[in-house]
């Protein structure tokens, strides 16, 4: 699998660690979540047959965190972002 | 006061060198290294620092620069490594600290690393078995950091197809060393 990372161009998958779903970004507020949030954050995970934003570390390489858009039943990658400019957006 | 032997990373008292065919590969001990990481909000200003430190601009994404004082790569983004002679930079941090001050967050990366330079008409062999660089595209200038032998290392096009320095985690640099000096004679 490569991924088009889009600073340095294709990238075998190799390089990466996979860091789970791209909702992690989303942490709830420490000064006003509910247990509830913590563990809605913490336990829940939507499980799609299809495209799914995934948090994909450049571990062997750059050290940027990316946001793949990967179609879970053939490993389609259908956007890659820097996921820092996604944050700051 | 103390009576302290220098030694390179390999722990000999003069820089090692192998030959292998027609390339060689020479272990570089005196580079003075320094990383920069712009500080969120200052990438600009940090960027232009960096510009008039070396003389031309800080190094796009992949790339490497070279100045008359110093060199530069890029590791990330919004961040470099910086390199210089050892011999009058052995304060490299402290120099580019007083340099970007606040913009950027600098820190000594002289003695973290080892350095080889890997010289010869056919190191693209070499590379080839050692790494999964893209050779094709790797032109003269070109930068990126990979793994070799399951270690984290940075090649470094100085001259495409001719010439490369590699630098590697200084505590693992006999095990990239045996590694490198391994390919070399496989590939030649």
């Amino acid at each position: 699998m490569i991924i088009n990372h889009p600073l340095l161009g294709p990238r075998d998958s190799a390089e990466f660690v996979y860091l789970g779903a791209a909702a992690l970004m989303d942490r709830p507020d420490p000064e006003t979540a509910s247990a509830e949030d913590w563990h809605d954050y913490a336990y829940l995970r939507d499980n799609p047959a299809g495209p799914h934003r995934e948090l994909w570390f450049h571990e062997g390489g750059d050290r940027s965190i990316l946001i793949v858009t990967r179609d879970t039943t053939t490993h389609e990658i259908t956007g890659v972002e820097l996921a820092r400019e996604v944050a700051s957006k | 006061m103390h009576d302290l032997t220098p030694i390179t990373a390999l722990g000999g008292s003069a820089a090692r060198v192998d030959s292998v065919g027609d390339v060689t590969l020479t272990e570089v001990p005196d580079v003075a290294l320094a990383s920069v990481a712009a500080r969120r909000g200052h990438e600009g200003v940090c960027a232009q620092t960096l510009e008039s430190v070396l003389g031309t601009a800080a190094p796009s994404p992949g790339h490497a620069a070279e100045g008359a004082e110093y060199a530069a790569f890029w590791t990330g983004p919004d961040q470099w490594m910086l390199s210089a002679d050892f011999n009058g930079y052995e304060d490299i941090a402290a120099r580019i600290k007083s340099e970007v001050g606040d913009t950027a967050s600098v820190t000594e990366q002289t003695d973290a690393w080892v350095c080889f330079d890997l010289v010869g008409p056919h190191i693209n062999a070499v590379l080839e078995l050692l790494c999964n660089v893209d050779l094709a595209g790797f032109q003269t200038g070109r930068a990126t950091r990979t793994s070799i032998h399951h270690l984290g290392c940075y090649v470094i096009s100085t001259d495409a197809g001719q010439s490369v320095r590699i630098l590697g985690p200084r505590a693992s640099a006999g095990s990239l060393h045996h590694a490198i000096i391994t390919v070399m004679a496989s590939a030649l």
